[in-house]
């Protein structure tokens, strides 16, 4: 029983390995960069422009006023990572459709790795936002007896975007595969199904809660009329 | 029961309960969830976009207690240390 895409070995030389995780991995960034390059290279701010730069344009005026609605005010800044993010993560779970591809979010490392790069990306915008100080000064808000609680927090938070991701993935990509051997003729496709709806809506609840945790590192200190709700998990 | 017998009831059962117990506490949570947002969609459809989302997001963190259960269950089932070792040791003294 195959739990992850680390197990496709596709080359070996001595401890170099190919696996299944990279080769996807490379080959969504692949179709990502050099998609968005090829739509880009002639872009028109006329009435008639072509339908993929149309698309791309929802797409991302549709991520920033997300960032926005969340309460970063300047969405340009964040955008970069963000919907980095969320389309990597979007398009690893779109193409499920294609035979023969494991999404590579349905390992453990990749998304260890996305939410490493989570857990570091916030304390920079911190301190881009608030300077050294006022983002050390956050950690003892609002007493000094909070600070190991803090920390924790944002440790176990990345714990769960991590677990939460492969999770899902995982366990949709292993549905499919038991009921292949059990009802293979209509119900997987319902499962396979249901796997694309659950994958789109984890990659959005990954960049919204990267989101969440970099306003709750960005913002000011306001008078307390109405606290933001920063989630412990 | 020996070692081996023991190990292997213990995990399957564990399995089992891991993951009985684990989807049903988050679903209850996640009922009283989408129950009180239906409640504030109805009193506040304006608001609706931002309801929809917090409630989302909210639906997201229960349900990530629901996977670790889940990733437990399957580390109970496919990749128990307990019982490589067990395997490994009748191996070795198979082989002998």
């Amino acid at each position: 029983m195959r739990l992850s895409p680390d197990q496709m070995i596709f080359w070996q030389h001595g401890l170099l390995k190919l696996n299944g995780t990279i080769v996807f991995t490379w080959g969504l960034m692949f179709v990502l960069a050099v998609g968005s390059k090829l739509i880009t290279r002639k872009l028109s701010t006329e009435l008639k422009r072509s339908r993929w730069q149309n698309l791309l344009e929802i797409v991302v005026t549709g991520i920033e006023k997300q960032i926005e609605d969340v309460g970063l005010h300047d969405p340009k800044k964040y955008i970069g990572f963000l919907g980095t993010l969320f389309l990597f993560v979007a398009l690893a779970s779109l193409c499920t459709v294609i035979p023969g591809y494991e999404p590579p979010t349905g390992s453990l490392s990749t998304t260890a790795a996305l939410a490493l790069c989570v857990f570091v990306a916030v304390p920079l915008f911190g301190i881009e936002e608030r300077g050294m100080g006022g983002y050390l000064k956050s950690y003892v808000e609002p007493t000094v007896i909070m600070l190991p609680f803090n920390i924790i927090s944002e440790l176990s938070r990345t714990l769960a975007l991590a677990v939460r991701l492969f999770g899902n993935m995982m366990s949709g990509a292993m549905i499919i595969a038991i009921l292949l051997t059990i009802t293979p003729f209509i119900f997987p496709i319902v499962m396979t199904a249901l796997g694309l709806l659950t994958g789109m809506v984890q990659a959005y609840i990954f960049s919204i809660l990267a989101a969440v945790y970099i306003a709750a590192a960005v913002r000011t200190r306001k008078p307390k009329s109405k606290p933001a709700p920063t989630p412990n998990t | 029961m020996d070692n081996m017998t023991l190990i292997a009831v213990a995990s399957i059962a564990t399995a089992g309960l891991t993951t009985g117990i684990g989807c049903m506490c988050p679903a209850l949570g996640e009922d009283r969830a989408v129950a009180t947002a239906l409640t504030s969609l109805a009193q506040q459809p304006d608001a609706s976009a931002t309801i929809t989302r917090t409630l989302f997001v909210g639906l997201a963190m229960i349900e990530s207690t629901a996977i670790y259960c889940f990733v437990v269950s399957m580390i109970l089932i496919f990749a128990n240390p307990f019982w490589n070792h067990v395997i490994a040791e009748v191996t070795k003294a198979a082989g002998k």
